[in-house]
């Protein structure tokens, strides 16, 4: 039997289990950027994009989304969950900084921010794509 | 990558569990919040913006579910559930779980405590630097076996060969240890100065020997155990420098070995001194006797085959400088091999085989877990199906139930180490006395490190197969699965497990059997004399080490009367070589009928220098001619007594008596007189009960060239051989106070002591056999009676159509011997297969013995019925009424 949590309306249609108490676990997660399908050159380029991103001043985490959304005019959408696990790996390998930061209404929201690591690795990582994408450009121009 | 990141934010997730959770909550209560804020900017009412932006995001339990997983801990976490889920299950099962653990407690135990055996031989280097280095070098015998080399070979190899950094030669010594409290027959070894720089071992205290010490009349100096140390001498500190009494004479001890330093060429020995031989051109001293052990340490970046292929080439060229006798004239070559080979080769097949036999055993013990585990899945075919069809993937699934047989095997393991303990003291308690290495028996760390291994991978193996039947099961019908008495899945895998079962406990069983049988073939073996009422124990003249053999033989001879002088005593008699004792002293004989005067072509017999009562006390039978007498002492003819298979062997068809030959140093030299074959006696097994038809010729005491040091005297008794030994010993004392008597025993003891090695091994293998046996009857059973729970209801359906008990007692009993015969049949295929191995351990029966395997198979289908019986009853006593209305 699952258990259910207190109902909310809009939970009646969603299975709600709480953790600790049944053994469910998730399936994949769905594919973080709407277009492409393999996940590993999406997660590559999900880090890429969220390093950049912070180059410019620290942000929160929906803020993020929503700056790679509107700059790449709408080609790339991030989903929540993907964002934010990207967020919380870079934040483990020491190229993010994490602080809470209080908003209005008293609540509290998570404010990143690159580290000099975290810079030094997005030297790296623009550099191997502009390499890469030059390379797959040369590749297609070749017949012609 | 920072891994001390990694570290803390994995390890604040799971020790601040709801802290960590909180904030990932707010994290994502925040983003839902900033889209609803977007939706009002856009004009939606809040309760709107709420109801889209929560769309948009999707379930945020999800979300959170996707960040959670993607962090190490989650792993962790899920793995600390599986463990108490696991752990939990199995408290609710305590048969089950009580049944599987003892089994596998008594698997990995055994594989445990063998294992611990055969490392210390078969894997591990020896306990020396760069052991794979050292190698042995002996001399051919007569037939082709390595024999011991002489110190003269010694002497020529190492000056000649260039492949060995050092070499070495070892002689065995047992000095009797005088002067303190009582007289004690050590075991030693005279060696040559660069003994201990072979093995690479130098003295913990004190020095080393170096050549000046190894000079003949040089220093009398010694170098000790640290046990001999403790034991006789007050500590390592307290015997340096000190003056002990070794045969008579005051040694310095000028070094003393450290603790722990295994001696593998003769493991007991606690005192060495140097051998001091010298150069000896006349070939008639001890340094050209066949009696030395050589070893040697390669040279750096000479491989052995190089260093074969030297000493090859040395062989077969002698030089001037160093003369070499007829019987060491190297003309075959050499042999040489590893050390570490040569001081395992004679008991590695019996140690391969208790190894296979063992993992027989654990293989049995896996099968019967497996067969219970699938036994428990078939009951909890609803539970994978609810959690299949909650989300859970087959990796997921199968992850969880590899835990549970895993946490089941780590406790097995746990368990079986405390068996592999009982089993370590066993082995060292009951090993043979030729088993090399039982020092380096225990469990050490090598040990743990396999039984962790094997556990891990039983735990694998086991929970393989379960848990990829549960996995695979199909969603539906699990789910609306009502009764768990319809028949069960997994019907064909049990029952292919439990006919390995029984094949492999089939193939312990046979091996079992024709070794019990060697046995029984080996010691119906006449040994050509009668052991009963007999006493046997050796005597040394020690203090008269250095006096001359007349001294020595007088000392004996009042021996002797004293002895015989002992109320109860029969007769009592000296002997140079007992047989079965371990004593191996053979010699010469030339026959002056033989054709060429090549001593090679010589006989090499074992010699017996006996007083005359010898025959009567060991009651070996004439069979031509006479015995030897008082009257055959020195000065008169030398009389020789062969034994059957001798006079056979040089004398086909012809009368042995008043044939002349020469014995011993005598063989080949002109100058000396003939001696004559007065009698011809019954074969005596020597060496083993197994090994017969040696060559043997007695000689009386006072005949030899000279009176040996250390004789076994022999008494007949009355009564009791063993009551009489304390009256023996103080007869023997009553002579010289200072004689050390060893090796004590009855000679029934020391005829049955002679079997130790097979005798070991079958120990072994019925120890393995039996559990086989009861591990495959629980197995059969186990089956049958988990297939009669599942089809209580059609066996109640048969009954309430008629079927009388005797039929369905019948079913039951013939599926369930169908299963045992089919066993039995592959079971012999691998028997026959397998006996190949213990080939070496058998004795008089060959390997396909039809009445063993006939009788082990009788075994194995009888236990087979009596385990089928039992289910069988319970099922036939079922009352259809009850079984039908439980549903």
């Amino acid at each position: 039997m699952p258990c259910r949590r207190g109902a909310r309306s809009a939970d009646r249609h969603i299975l709600t289990i709480k953790m600790r108490n049944c053994i469910v676990l998730p399936h994949h997660p769905p594919g973080a950027l709407v277009e492409e399908p393999n996940t590993d050159v999406i997660q590559g380029t999900l880090d890429l994009l969220i390093l950049k991103t912070l180059s410019l001043e620290p942000m929160h985490g929906y803020g993020i989304g929503r700056r790679v959304e509107q700059i790449s005019r709408g080609v790339f959408r991030i989903n929540a969950g993907s964002l934010l696990t990207a967020l919380q790996r870079l934040e483990r390998a020491g190229w993010l900084d994490a602080e809470w930061r209080q908003t209005e209404n008293a609540r509290r929201a998570r404010y990143y921010r690159l580290t000099r690591a975290g810079r030094k690795q997005l030297e790296v990582e623009s550099a191997d794509w502009k390499r890469r994408a030059s390379a797959v450009a040369r590749l297609l121009n070749a017949e012609g | 990558m920072s891994l001390w990141r990694q570290m803390t934010r994995g390890l604040r997730v799971l020790v601040h569990r709801r802290a960590a959770d909180q904030d990932l909550a707010d994290e994502v209560t925040d983003f839902l919040n900033q889209l609803a804020a977007e939706h009002v900017a856009r004009g939606l009412s809040p309760a709107d913006a709420q109801r889209a932006a929560r769309l948009e995001l999707g379930s945020s339990t999800m979300v959170r579910e996707q960040v959670r997983s993607s962090g190490w801990e989650n792993a962790v976490g899920t793995l600390v559930a599986d463990l108490r889920f696991a752990a939990r299950r199995l408290r609710s099962n305590p048969g089950f779980t009580i049944v599987s653990v003892l089994t596998l407690a008594l698997g990995l135990g055994a594989v445990t405590a063998i294992f611990s055996a055969v490392n210390p031989i078969l894997f591990e280097p020896l306990p020396y630097p760069d052991a794979g280095r050292i190698l042995m070098v002996s001399d051919f015998g007569t037939d082709g076996a390595p024999v011991d080399v002489t110190f003269g070979t010694y002497r020529e190899l190492a000056a000649r060969s260039r492949s060995f950094s050092t070499m070495a030669a070892v002689d065995a010594w047992q000095p009797a240890l005088t002067g303190t409290a009582e007289p004690e027959r050590l075991t030693g070894q005279r060696v040559t100065a660069t003994y201990f720089r072979v093995l690479g071992v130098p003295p913990a205290l004190g020095r080393d020997f170096d050549a000046a010490d190894d000079q003949p009349h040089g220093p009398r100096v010694a170098i000790v155990s640290d046990g001999l140390a403790q034991r006789r001498f007050g500590g390592t500190r307290a015997v340096l420098g000190r003056q002990v009494t070794l045969d008579g004479d005051p040694y310095t001890v000028v070094g003393v070995m450290p603790r722990g330093f295994e001696n593998v060429l003769t493991p007991s020995a606690e005192v060495w001194a140097p051998r001091q031989y010298g150069a000896n051109t006349s070939f008639d001293g001890p340094e050209w006797g066949h009696h030395m052990r050589l070893v040697g340490r390669l040279a750096p970046d000479i491989t052995a085959d190089q260093a074969t292929r030297e000493l090859q080439a040395i062989a077969h060229t002698p030089v001037a400088e160093f003369p070499r006798p007829p019987w060491a004239n190297l003309d075959h070559g050499v042999i040489v091999h590893a050390l570490q080979a040569d001081v395992t080769a004679g008991v590695r097949p019996a140690l391969v085989a208790s190894l296979i036999a063992v993992l027989l055993v654990l293989a049995i013990a896996c099968v019967n877990v497996t067969n219970l585990l699938l036994a428990r899945g078939a009951q909890r075919r609803g539970e994978f199906a609810m959690r299949a069809a909650l989300g859970a993937g087959r990796r997921r699934l199968i992850s969880q139930l590899l835990t549970e047989s895993l946490l089941l095997a780590a406790l097995g393991g746990a368990l079986g180490l405390a068996v592999a303990d009982l089993g370590v003291r066993a082995l060292v308690a009951l090993s043979p006395p030729g088993l090399p290495r039982v020092n380096a028996i225990r469990l050490d760390a090598a040990v743990f490190l396999f039984a962790l291994g094997i556990t891990a991978f039983v735990g694998l193996v086991v929970g393989f197969v379960p848990a990829l039947s549960a996995s695979r099961s199909d969603l539906h019908a699990g789910l609306q699965q009502g009764s768990q008495r319809t028949a069960g899945g997994h019907r064909l895998t049990r029952n292919v497990l439990v006919v390995a079962e029984v094949a492999l406990a089939l193939v312990l069983l046979v091996s079992a059997g024709l070794l019990l049988r060697s046995l029984e073939r080996l010691f119906a073996v006449a040994p050509g004399l009668d052991p009963s009422h007999v006493v046997t124990m050796q005597v040394e003249a020690a203090s008269h080490l250095h006096d001359g053999d007349s001294t020595r033989f007088r000392f004996f001879a009042q021996t002797l009367d004293a002895v015989e002088r002992v109320p109860g005593v029969t007769a009592a008699a000296f002997t140079s070589q007992l047989p079965l004792s371990g004593d191996f002293d053979k010699y010469g004989v030339q026959l002056a009928s033989a054709p060429s005067d090549d001593p090679n072509a010589d006989y090499g017999a074992f010699r017996y220098m006996v007083t005359p009562a010898y025959f009567a006390v060991m009651r070996i039978p004439l069979r031509r001619g006479r015995l030897l007498t008082d009257f055959d002492r020195a000065g008169t003819v030398e009389a020789v007594l062969i034994n059957e298979s001798f006079a056979r062997r040089a004398f086909p068809g012809q009368d042995p008596i008043g044939q002349r030959v020469r014995v011993g140093p005598e063989a080949g030299r002109t100058d000396r007189p003939w001696d004559v074959i007065v009698g011809v006696v019954g074969d005596v097994k020597q060496a083993s009960l197994a090994i017969g038809d040696e060559n043997d010729f007695y000689v009386a005491s006072g005949q030899w060239a000279w009176v040996d040091n250390v004789q076994s005297l022999v008494v007949r008794t009355q009564g009791s051989a063993t009551a009489l030994i304390p009256a023996i010993k103080q007869a023997i004392w009553s002579v010289d106070r200072s004689s050390p008597i060893v090796r004590v025993a009855s000679m029934d003891a020391l005829v049955a002591a002679t079997a130790g090695q097979r005798r070991f091994a079958l120990t072994l293998f019925e120890a393995f056999a039996l559990a086989a046996l009861a591990l495959a009857a629980i197995g059969i059973y186990g089956v049958l009676a988990g297939g009669v729970t599942e089809r209580m209801r059609e066996i109640g359906v048969r009954a309430a159509l008629g079927a009388s008990r005797g039929a369905i007692l019948t079913l039951i009993v013939r599926q369930g011997m169908t299963l045992a015969v089919i066993g039995v049949l592959i079971g012999l295929g691998g028997a026959v297969l397998s006996t190949r191995s213990l080939a070496t351990l058998l004795f008089g029966i060959s390997r396909l013995d039809p009445i063993t395997y006939l009788g082990v198979i009788v075994l194995l289908l009888g236990v087979a019925a009596v385990a089928c019986w039992i289910p069988a009853r319970r099922a036939a006593a079922v009352d259809p009424i009850i079984t039908l209305r439980a549903e």
